[in-house]
């Protein structure tokens, strides 16, 4: 049974539809993308996910329907998501950063220990703890909104198109550092990336949108042959 | 809702508004004269703070100045009145321009701020030069009689003259927002620096917005002096200003149409809670403001837009 | 000189009823991008409550602790049903719902209590304190201990627990702090349940001085923008540096400058305001807004 099912979903801001019924499924343990070109509403279908934004439609988590709840209900239940644009806390410490993150655990047992690993799997944010997150340097936040969410114990991680921005040796290592946490911990993830080779060389399965729609689905060394992506973000 | 529509619309309230006297009392028609007065200072006031984003809860301020242009004037040097309306415009706009200079520095809560100060200290300027203003006991004047030797009450004349006035300002308004300027101003509000870049002199605008704002507001405290044919410090203090805003508030914000809900807002809301409470009128004027921000947070204005655009929309559809 | 020394401790004992206050506009400004504009009618609320209690025979500090306590329900009460349903509204909005609270209380307690005026009692005997030459109000001295305490233990809420943080940060950056499982709208009612109780110390320091009646705070809320002016909106700590400055200038001007009576105090504290935003917008402590493009 797949760790996070939906069905169907539309998503609107205001009176503009941007979602017309999106289908897809995360394996439990598994790396899913999903790709697309700018505006084809793959931000939007992960903001659907964390109840961030007007949705119908159908989205199972674990079994359990979760449509309709607020993000920091979502979140409880070990959805983290590392939103676009990082979204750290500027003004305050990485630290204070990473603990925030752990505010919506289950359980407060095992903090320190977290704190260990996230730590060993970011080692330049231990070096630079006490800084405020303000300071730090685009790659570096990007590792500390990861970190972050993955104080919070999760068991589906969402990556909102991690690469934004960065340079792309940077990007290589927060990807590598996502597989190894994938391996190590059975996080399973749901990746959104403009970056198609970069993602299809992380993911599983990948998916391919198109403005609100999904055109192509499978697993993703299948999906690197097909035109269809070519075809998706640059139009012939 | 189309353009031929609305324009008989308006035709049909301007008709109205000009059969009103024939049918109402006179304290009725004094208190429909505040009204009209109150809307023009209100659409002054929108300007600045509706269409160009520049917060001031100082606006009672202009208000007293034009007020007390038009009492001096007419006091001291018996000058016609309608010149002094003109000359209370004409003041204020400098001044208001002037106000806008140093404003330009100020954001959002700095600038209500700033405004805020100014229009506490208001009243205790105009009580300490005396001289001028007659201090704490203030200026009487006796209102102006009908021109051309018509027979009607100078109550009378007052309200076709302000309503007229009104009606030329409002136009004038109408044409400069939904003009080149209009998109200038309002392109200012909402992204300042894109606004700059795209070639508007943003400090230029800012700050003739304040002063054709200020105008408004100005001409209004004219024509309010005239009315009542009485001004004292204390009927300008800080409470006036609020009123203003609430006024723009309610009314609907960057609305024209908004500046006459407002000021029919507050000018009958507050009687009308009297009505319900002698105890505490303003505990429910209270009340009515908060209802009225849950039902309407746009305004009076504001809401309506929003029916009338679902129910075109619904329209839309059930064509398609 | 020892007429100096009492007027500055004076004025520090002013300054700090002036200084919570703005802490208490800064705190919610600062989670709300709003200015709370009934802040001080909802401190002299509190102190009508707190006269209540002691008139009903309970002692003060029982009423005292009682009054926060109630303050702080009061506060997350009124975040919660009357600033809610507009809490994504344009600001102006929630501006003017202030001023109807702020009218609603006024105009409440004006009719439950009458506008006359009632002594309020300070918890500090009415023996004065001599250090050396200079002659101290016990009350000036307690109204400052007690502001310090107030301020002490909100520093340590909100630098050392979990709680605290999580409200710093749902101020900063609702959206993220959702993400971190942050009931944001819980925050923000603990906010004003704080800013409420900060509120409630400052009415119940100030009112033995002025004596209580509805219309108390409306100048101490003046005295208090001045502060948070000159420390700035966006420090805390500067609204209550910024409220001692004030309380001492307020003092200083109006023992030694002559021609300036109780009426034009008042002017001093606006001319103040006026001064800060001309030179320094941001205030002492403050940051100025950065604006990405």
């Amino acid at each position: 049974m797949a760790l996070l099912a939906v069905r169907g979903l539309m998503a609107q801001y205001g009176w503009t539809r941007v979602l017309h019924g999106v289908d897809f499924d995360v394996e439990p343990g598994g790396i899913t993308t999903i790709l697309g070109a700018n505006g084809a509403g793959k931000t939007t279908t992960l903001r659907a996910v964390c109840g961030m934004v007007r949705t119908s439609g159908d989205i199972t988590f674990d079994g359990r329907s979760i449509a309709g709840r607020a993000t920091e209900d979502l979140v409880r239940l070990g959805i983290g998501h590392v939103p676009e644009g990082r979204g750290t806390f500027v003004n305050l410490t990485v630290e204070e950063n990473l603990r925030l993150g752990a505010y919506g655990r289950a359980s407060r047992n095992g903090i320190a220990e977290d704190f260990e690993s996230v730590y060993r799997y970011f080692p330049v944010l231990a070096s630079r703890r006490r800084q405020l997150a303000g300071t730090l340097s685009g790659g570096e936040q990007q590792m500390l909104a990861v970190a972050r969410a993955l104080m919070l114990r999760p068991r589906l991680l969402l990556l909102d198109e991690p690469s934004l921005g960065l340079a792309p040796l940077v990007v290589r290592e927060i990807f590598r550092i996502v597989r190894t946490i994938n391996r190590e911990r059975g996080v399973s993830v749901l990746l959104v990336e403009q970056n198609a080779a970069m993602a299809l060389a992380l993911a599983d399965q990948a998916y391919l949108m198109e403005t609100g729609r999904m055109v192509r689905s499978g697993p993703a060394a299948q999906l690197k042959q097909d035109d269809a992506i070519r075809r998706a973000y640059l139009g012939y | 809702m189309t353009a031929r529509a609305s324009r008989i619309g308006l035709l049909v309230v301007l008709a109205a508004t000009v059969a009103v006297p024939l049918v109402v009392s006179n304290f009725r028609l004094f208190q429909f004269t505040q009204v009209a007065i109150y809307a023009i200072a209100l659409l002054g006031l929108n300007m600045l703070t509706g269409y160009n984003g520049q917060i001031s809860l100082g606006h009672g301020a202009f208000y007293a100045v034009g007020a007390y242009t038009t009492a001096i004037m007419i006091d001291q040097w018996q000058v016609p009145y309608p010149l002094t309306i003109i000359a209370a415009g004409v003041l204020c706009l400098i001044v208001g321009f002037l106000f806008g200079i140093p404003a330009l520095r100020l954001e959002g809560l700095y600038l209500a701020l700033a405004t805020f100060a100014l229009a506490l200290a208001v009243p205790q300027i105009l009580k300490y030069f005396e001289h001028w203003t007659g201090g704490s006991q203030g200026i009487v004047l006796s209102k102006p009689n009908p021109p051309w030797g018509l027979k009607i009450s100078p109550d009378l004349w007052l309200y076709y003259l302000t309503l007229a006035i009104l009606v030329v300002l409002f136009v004038l308004a109408h044409n400069l927002l939904a003009g080149r300027t209009g998109r200038a101003v309002v392109a200012i509000r909402d992204n300042p620096i894109a606004a700059g870049a795209m070639g508007v002199n943003t400090a230029l605008y800012k700050s003739l917005t304040f002063g054709v704002s200020a105008a408004y507001t100005g001409v209004a405290g004219a024509l309010s002096a005239l009315v009542i044919a009485f001004v004292a410090p204390d009927a300008f203090n800080v409470f006036l200003s609020i009123t203003f805003l609430v006024g723009i508030v309610i009314g609907g914000l960057a609305s024209i149409s908004g500046a006459v809900f407002g000021a029919l807002f507050v000018q009958f809301v507050p009687n009308w809670a009297q009505d319900i409470s002698k105890a505490a009128p303003w505990a429910i004027y209270g009340v009515f403001l908060i209802l009225f921000m849950y039902v309407m947070p746009r305004g009076i204005a504001g809401g309506l837009w929003l029916i009338l655009a679902r129910a075109s929309r619904r329209g839309t559809a059930r064509r398609a | 000189m020892e007429i100096l020394f009492q007027q500055i401790v004076s004025g520090l004992a002013t300054g700090g009823i002036y200084g919570s206050v703005a802490l208490a506009l800064v705190m919610i400004y600062q989670a709300t991008d709003v200015v709370n504009y009934a802040q001080g009618e909802m401190a002299m609320f509190s102190t009508y409550l707190a006269w209540t209690m002691m008139n009903a025979g309970l002692p003060y500090w029982v009423a005292f602790f009682g009054t926060l306590v109630v303050s702080f329900i009061g506060g997350v009460l009124i975040e919660r049903i009357v600033i809610r349903p507009v809490e994504r509204a344009p600001i102006l909005t929630i501006v003017i719902v202030c001023i109807g609270l702020l009218v609603i209380l006024n105009s409440v307690a004006g009719w439950i209590y009458s506008y006359i005026q009632k002594p309020f009692p300070s918890p500090f005997p009415p023996r004065p304190i001599v250090l050396g030459n200079v002659v101290f109000g016990a009350h000036d001295i307690g109204a400052i201990v007690v502001t310090l305490i107030v301020l002490a233990f909100l520093y340590a809420f909100f630098r050392f627990t979990t709680l605290g943080l999580a409200m710093r940060a749902a101020a900063q950056n609702p959206a993220s702090s959702r993400l971190c499982g942050i009931r944001v709208g819980w925050m923000l009612a603990i906010g004003w349940g704080l800013a409420a109780m900060v509120g409630a110390v400052a009415g119940m320091m100030v009112a033995p001085i002025v004596f209580l009646d509805p219309n108390m705070m409306a100048g101490i809320l003046i005295y208090a923008f001045a502060s948070a002016t000159l420390g700035g909106f966006t420090s805390p700590g500067g609204a209550v540096i910024g409220g001692l400055i004030v309380g001492v200038i307020e003092n200083i001007v109006g023992t030694y400058v002559h021609f300036i009576g109780t009426e034009l105090k008042l002017t001093v504290a606006l001319a103040l305001i006026l001064v800060v935003l001309v030179f320094k917008p941001s205030g002492l402590f403050g940051r100025a807004a950065v604006h990405r493009v």
